[in-house]
């Protein structure tokens, strides 16, 4: 009688919104009461309950995978209403991992095959959501007779559920697939388009499995009027034509006419859409899809719009030209207020740039990123800078006008993108010396720019810029200038790191002055006073300027600060020595000109690859497989097991000791015991840093290509014609630049086999499921074949025998191997039969030549 | 004692009190179907998601699998971006590598989450489609009829929606459907109402 006093679902919505213990506590005390509700004998005070959670869960969030067997219990009543909200809790609450899952399985058999059409769809759309491998499988003949079914309503939905079955159980398109096609020819329009759905979705998985049935959907294609079947139709026979290209002939023709006849704007789109990304070589149809994209953009209605720059921007890659033809609207949408809008149009200018046009598209670009909005300003900023760098600033030819440009960029009050035009900075400079005076202008007027030392996104564009300053000192027009900049009492506003750049750059500097000062001396014997008043000051200013940093917290600042300090002083004593004696020999002098030297040997940029071009010194075996190392030198293994040598070293230090005794050519079969312990532990760190190991594959000579001296390692800068430089590289990258990189490709690549891995499951998986399907297909087809021989009135199929496209030959390969583990398994004479069939169906896609 | 509270329910939010088809507009339809129905077909959709003004959930569907946890994530994410969107932007949002397609009635939004490669303006088309059908079954619907009648408007979308496609396309078949599913419960709740039914339980 509980159920008289039971909180209605209705009761729990209302004293919601009228409860003043918060949300929380509401929520808690609501699912206490379910909680004691949902374990009453009692059907209906059961489902009442089960119904007020599936609210709570739905609305608020809360957890109900407790209640999974309450609801399996309210599933089995009699009662439509209950079983409506028990089943209503499954779809919501069940995943692949619920432990009560197998339970289901009768009563959802139960209820299939009932005679009320409303409990059928109720289990059909249950299973729809929770159908896993092993439903899908018991289920299927349920599902195949539904599909059957006289009443229209349960055989569309039973329609929509075959996708599920298929994709978790690709057996059993062998029973439902021929029925799934004869619905392809149905009269009822709700059926068809069910029918039609699935086969999108199975086309887009495996287009090449669905390519038999190119002439129905043709058919279809012609004579549907039905906007909603007809956007489906064309989501096929975009995925067909790209197996496929013949079919792109045989299909523009209908699709531009539906594009003329239609108002409908989805279905334009979709017509649109399939043209311009399938069907690019159909010039008439392309040229139709682009005058009604033009309709698009000039319409008010930002829905259109978008759309329509998103399909120019397919368009892009193949038919630059209609980008060109939009290129106002284009323009004139960067001002649209919708984001979205503003991204697309963005995205076509920069699809346009060329070298002819790129100066005049970034000025637009850099008018645009004044004034708009600070995500979209630094939107306009990265597609610039990623555009004009691709491929080694390929399209850029004004180099000078490009520093100016990265110039003023860092002056747009909304810049963030400090990093990247670092980045850039640097690298020009090092890849193309004729920039470098223009490059050191610029940076010095960025150098004495206030607003940018303000600004903590630009600060690394300031560090690049006092880089080339200190770097390309030689161009620059006054030293004494640089140097004021440079040690400007502002600085104080710069995180340490790059004050340390400051001061180096005040070094370089420094030195070139001081040796220019010395060669001048030493060449025109007459010293005049102005020129060392003039050094005397620069001097004076660093030392000024550079004192207080020689307390400074950070070690760094401190010790370039000294360092510089250092130089100064001994350097004074000698200038003014100098002044008199006009010694050579001086000591600051050898000294200037030793750091002169050193400064002067210029940096290059490094290739990507440099790294695997360094081959592999005498002795050290890469190739050889970690995996064994445990039989050898578990020996050597052992006594590392105790002390606190770190994980790495552990292994570099095992390896080298295995290299040794190789070289002593002791016997493999050391003491075994200690070989399994210290295997397990080589095991269990194998585990836990797996990343750090080299995969065997990278080390592959073949991969490697021949072997190569040591790095040449500015390769790419011979590569690139822009690039004058003959470079050469300090000591330092050398020695630094190694580690990092082997240990990021390390990472890289066993990422990328990883993904290879899981693509090569997700393949198979659909491989399975196409190979069933060209099975049932090729099954349907000889039965058909045979009828319609019969009736001696088609010739069309006849001639399907000739027209045979052979398969990709390493798919093939891939497919028989299958074949062979399945084949190992059937063991039934019909089935293994069947398995021969599909075999063969498998290494040859018909194609009707109706459509060809 | 809640029955009595309920009926002095404070009133609401005028807004929520207004229609949804109200804000209508019958010139926004991209698909003006030769055939009343609105036929099928994989839409896909992976979610349907309706959001009040003030960033409430009013309805949940999720046809791809997702925790608890990331259902509530998805939730809080789209309200924020989708709540903050202007009137005159286009419905539709990039989101995850996925399109949300959304649109708002009077002082609901509808939203729905499609692949990329989806038909944007087909699924708006669904969405105004079960903002007819929930128009047509409550009579003017408005945001308190979607709150109270929470389940409803679930077994409505049911029957439009299978698997993340639509289903149903004549709102005429779903009003049809729907309601002989109301009699079948009305009847049952007529049943164990009566007294002998009662009594049979009693005893």
């Amino acid at each position: 009688m509980d159920n008289l006093f039971q909180r209605s679902l209705e009761d729990l919505i209302k004293g919601f919104r009228l409860q003043l213990l918060g949300e929380s506590s509401f929520i808690s005390r609501a699912l206490e009461e379910i909680r004691r509700e949902v374990k009453a004998t009692d059907l209906s005070t059961k489902s009442t309950a089960l119904h007020k959670l599936s609210y709570l869960a739905a609305i608020h969030g809360v957890d109900m995978s407790w209640a999974a067997f309450h609801a399996l219990e309210v599933v089995s009543s009699s009662r439509f209403h209950h079983k409506r909200i028990g089943y209503q809790a499954i779809t919501q609450s069940f995943h692949d991992q619920t432990s009560v899952l197998l339970l289901i399985t009768n009563q959802l058999r139960k209820d299939l095959n009932s005679v009320n059409e409303y409990e059928v769809s109720l289990a059909l759309e249950c299973l729809s959501r929770i159908g896993t491998r092993d439903l899908a499988r018991d289920l299927s003949p349920e599902v195949f007779t539904l599909l059957g079914s006289s009443k229209s309503f349960v055989r569309k939905k039973a329609t929509g559920v075959v996708l599920r079955v298929f994709d978790k159980y690709p057996d059993a398109v062998k029973v439902c697939f021929k029925r799934l096609v004869e619905n392809l020819e149905t009269s009822d329009p709700q059926i068809l388009s069910a029918v039609v759905g699935v086969f999108c979705e199975l086309a887009s998985k495996d287009p090449t499995s669905c390519l038999p049935l190119a002439p129905e959907f043709f058919k279809i294609l012609v004579d549907s009027r039905n906007n909603w079947v007809l956007i489906k139709l064309l989501k096929i026979f975009s995925k067909l034509a790209s197996v496929e290209p013949r079919l792109g002939r045989k299909v523009a023709e209908p699709i531009c006419e539906h594009m003329k006849r239609t108002v409908a704007k989805s279905l334009v789109f979709e017509c649109v859409r399939t043209v311009v990304s399938s069907l690019s070589d159909h010039e008439a149809a392309v040229e139709l899809a682009v005058a009604k994209i033009r309709e698009f953009l000039v319409e008010d209605d930002p829905n259109l719009k978008y759309l329509g720059l998103h399909a120019l921007s397919i368009a892009a890659p193949k038919h630059l030209w209609a980008v060109l033809e939009n290129k106002e609207a284009v323009v004139k949408a960067l001002s649209d207020e919708d984001p979205n809008v503003k991204l697309e149009a963005l995205h076509l200018l920069m699809a346009m740039v060329t070298e002819d046009n790129v100066s005049e598209i970034s000025r637009i670009l850099m008018n645009y990123a004044l004034k708009s909005d600070p995500l979209f300003c630094n939107e306009i900023i990265i597609s610039v800078l990623s555009v004009c760098s691709r491929n080694a600033y390929e399209i850029i030819v004004d180099f000078d006008w490009y520093v100016s440009l990265l110039g003023e960029m860092a002056r747009i009050p909304h810049c963030q993108r400090g990093e990247e035009i670092e980045h850039q900075l640097i690298d020009i400079g090092m890849r193309v010396r004729d920039a470098r005076p223009q490059l050191v202008r610029v940076s010095w007027a960025l150098l004495i720019d206030p607003a940018l030392l303000g600004n903590m996104f630009l600060h690394p564009i300031l560090s690049a810029a006092s880089w080339v300053s200190g770097e390309y000192v030689e161009f620059s027009k006054n030293p004494y200038e640089l140097v004021e900049a440079l040690v400007q009492p502002r600085t104080d506003l710069l995180p340490p790191y790059i004050r340390a750049i400051y001061i180096h750059s005040v070094f370089k500097v420094l030195v070139f002055c001081l040796g220019s000062y010395f060669s001048a001396q030493e060449s025109s014997s007459g010293s005049s006073s102005t020129v060392y008043e003039s050094i005397l000051n620069l001097v004076n200013v660093i030392e000024i300027g550079v004192w207080p940093l020689s307390g400074a917290y950070d070690v760094e600042v401190q010790e370039r600060a000294k360092n510089v300090l250092g130089f100064i002083g001994m350097a004074k004593q000698d200038i003014a020595k100098n002044v008199n004696l006009q010694d050579n020999d001086a000591e600051a002098c050898r000294v200037t000109a030793f750091m002169e030297d050193m400064f002067s040997e210029e940096l290059g940029p490094i290739s990507a690859n440099a790294q695997e071009k360094v081959c592999v010194p005498d002795g050290l075996e890469l190739e050889e497989n970690l995996g064994d190392l445990e039989e050898i030198c578990g020996k050597f293994l052992k006594p590392v097991e105790s002390d606190s040598v770190s994980c790495t070293d552990k292994i570099s230090f095992s390896v080298s000791k295995l290299r040794i005794r190789d070289q002593q050519e002791a016997s493999s079969s050391s003491t075994s015991l200690p070989a399994k312990a210290s295997s397990s532990l080589l095991a269990e760190h194998r585990k836990r840093h797996g990343m750090y190991y080299l995969t065997s594959e990278k080390n592959d000579p073949d991969s490697n290509g021949t072997p190569k001296d040591y790095p040449p390692a500015n390769d790419l800068a011979s590569e690139i014609l822009l690039d004058p430089l003959d470079p050469k590289r300090k000591a330092k990258h050398r020695k630094s630049r190694p580690v990092v990189v082997k240990l990021d490709e390390g990472g890289e690549s066993r990422i990328t086999t990883s993904q290879a891995k899981t693509k090569q499951e997700s393949v198979t998986d659909d491989e399975s499921l196409s190979r069933a399907i060209q099975s049932a297909l090729l099954v349907n087809k000889k039965g058909k074949e045979r009828e319609k021989c019969e009736g001696n009135s088609n010739l069309v199929v006849q001639e399907e025998e000739t027209s045979r496209i052979e398969k990709p030959q390493n798919s093939e390969k891939k497919k028989k191997k299958k074949k062979k583990k399945n084949g190992e398994r059937t063991s039934g004479k019909h089935r293994s039969r069947r398995r021969s069939e599909v075999a063969s169906s498998s290494e040859q896609v018909e194609i009707p030549d109706l459509l060809l | 004692m809640d029955r009595l509270m309920s009926l002095c329910v404070p009133s609401l939010n005028l807004r929520m009190h207004r229609s949804l088809i109200d804000s209508l507009e019958i010139q926004s339809c991209y698909l003006l179907s030769e055939h009343s129905c609105l036929a099928s077909g994989f839409g896909s959709i992976h979610f349907v998601l309706l959001v009040s003004r003030q960033g409430k959930v009013r309805l949940t569907k999720w046809y791809s699998p997702y925790t608890q946890k990331e259902r509530s994530k998805v939730i809080r994410e789209l309200s924020g971006v989708i709540l903050n969107r202007g009137p005159k932007l286009c419905n539709f949002v990039e989101w995850r590598g996925y399109k949300v397609v959304y649109k708002r009635y009077a002082s609901l939004y509808f939203c729905m989450c499609i692949d990329a490669e989806d038909n944007e303006l087909e699924v708006l088309e669904i969405i105004h489609h079960y903002v007819e059908i929930l128009d047509r079954y409550f009579g003017s619907v408005c945001e308190l009829d979607l709150i109270f009648n929470f389940h409803k408007a679930y077994y409505i979308l049911d029957e439009l929606l299978i698997a993340g496609e639509i289903q149903e396309s004549s709102k005429k078949t779903v009003a049809r459907i729907i309601s002989a599913q109301d009699e079948m419960v009305e009847a049952a709740k007529e049943e164990a109402g009566s007294i002998s039914y009662i009594i049979a339980q009693a005893s």
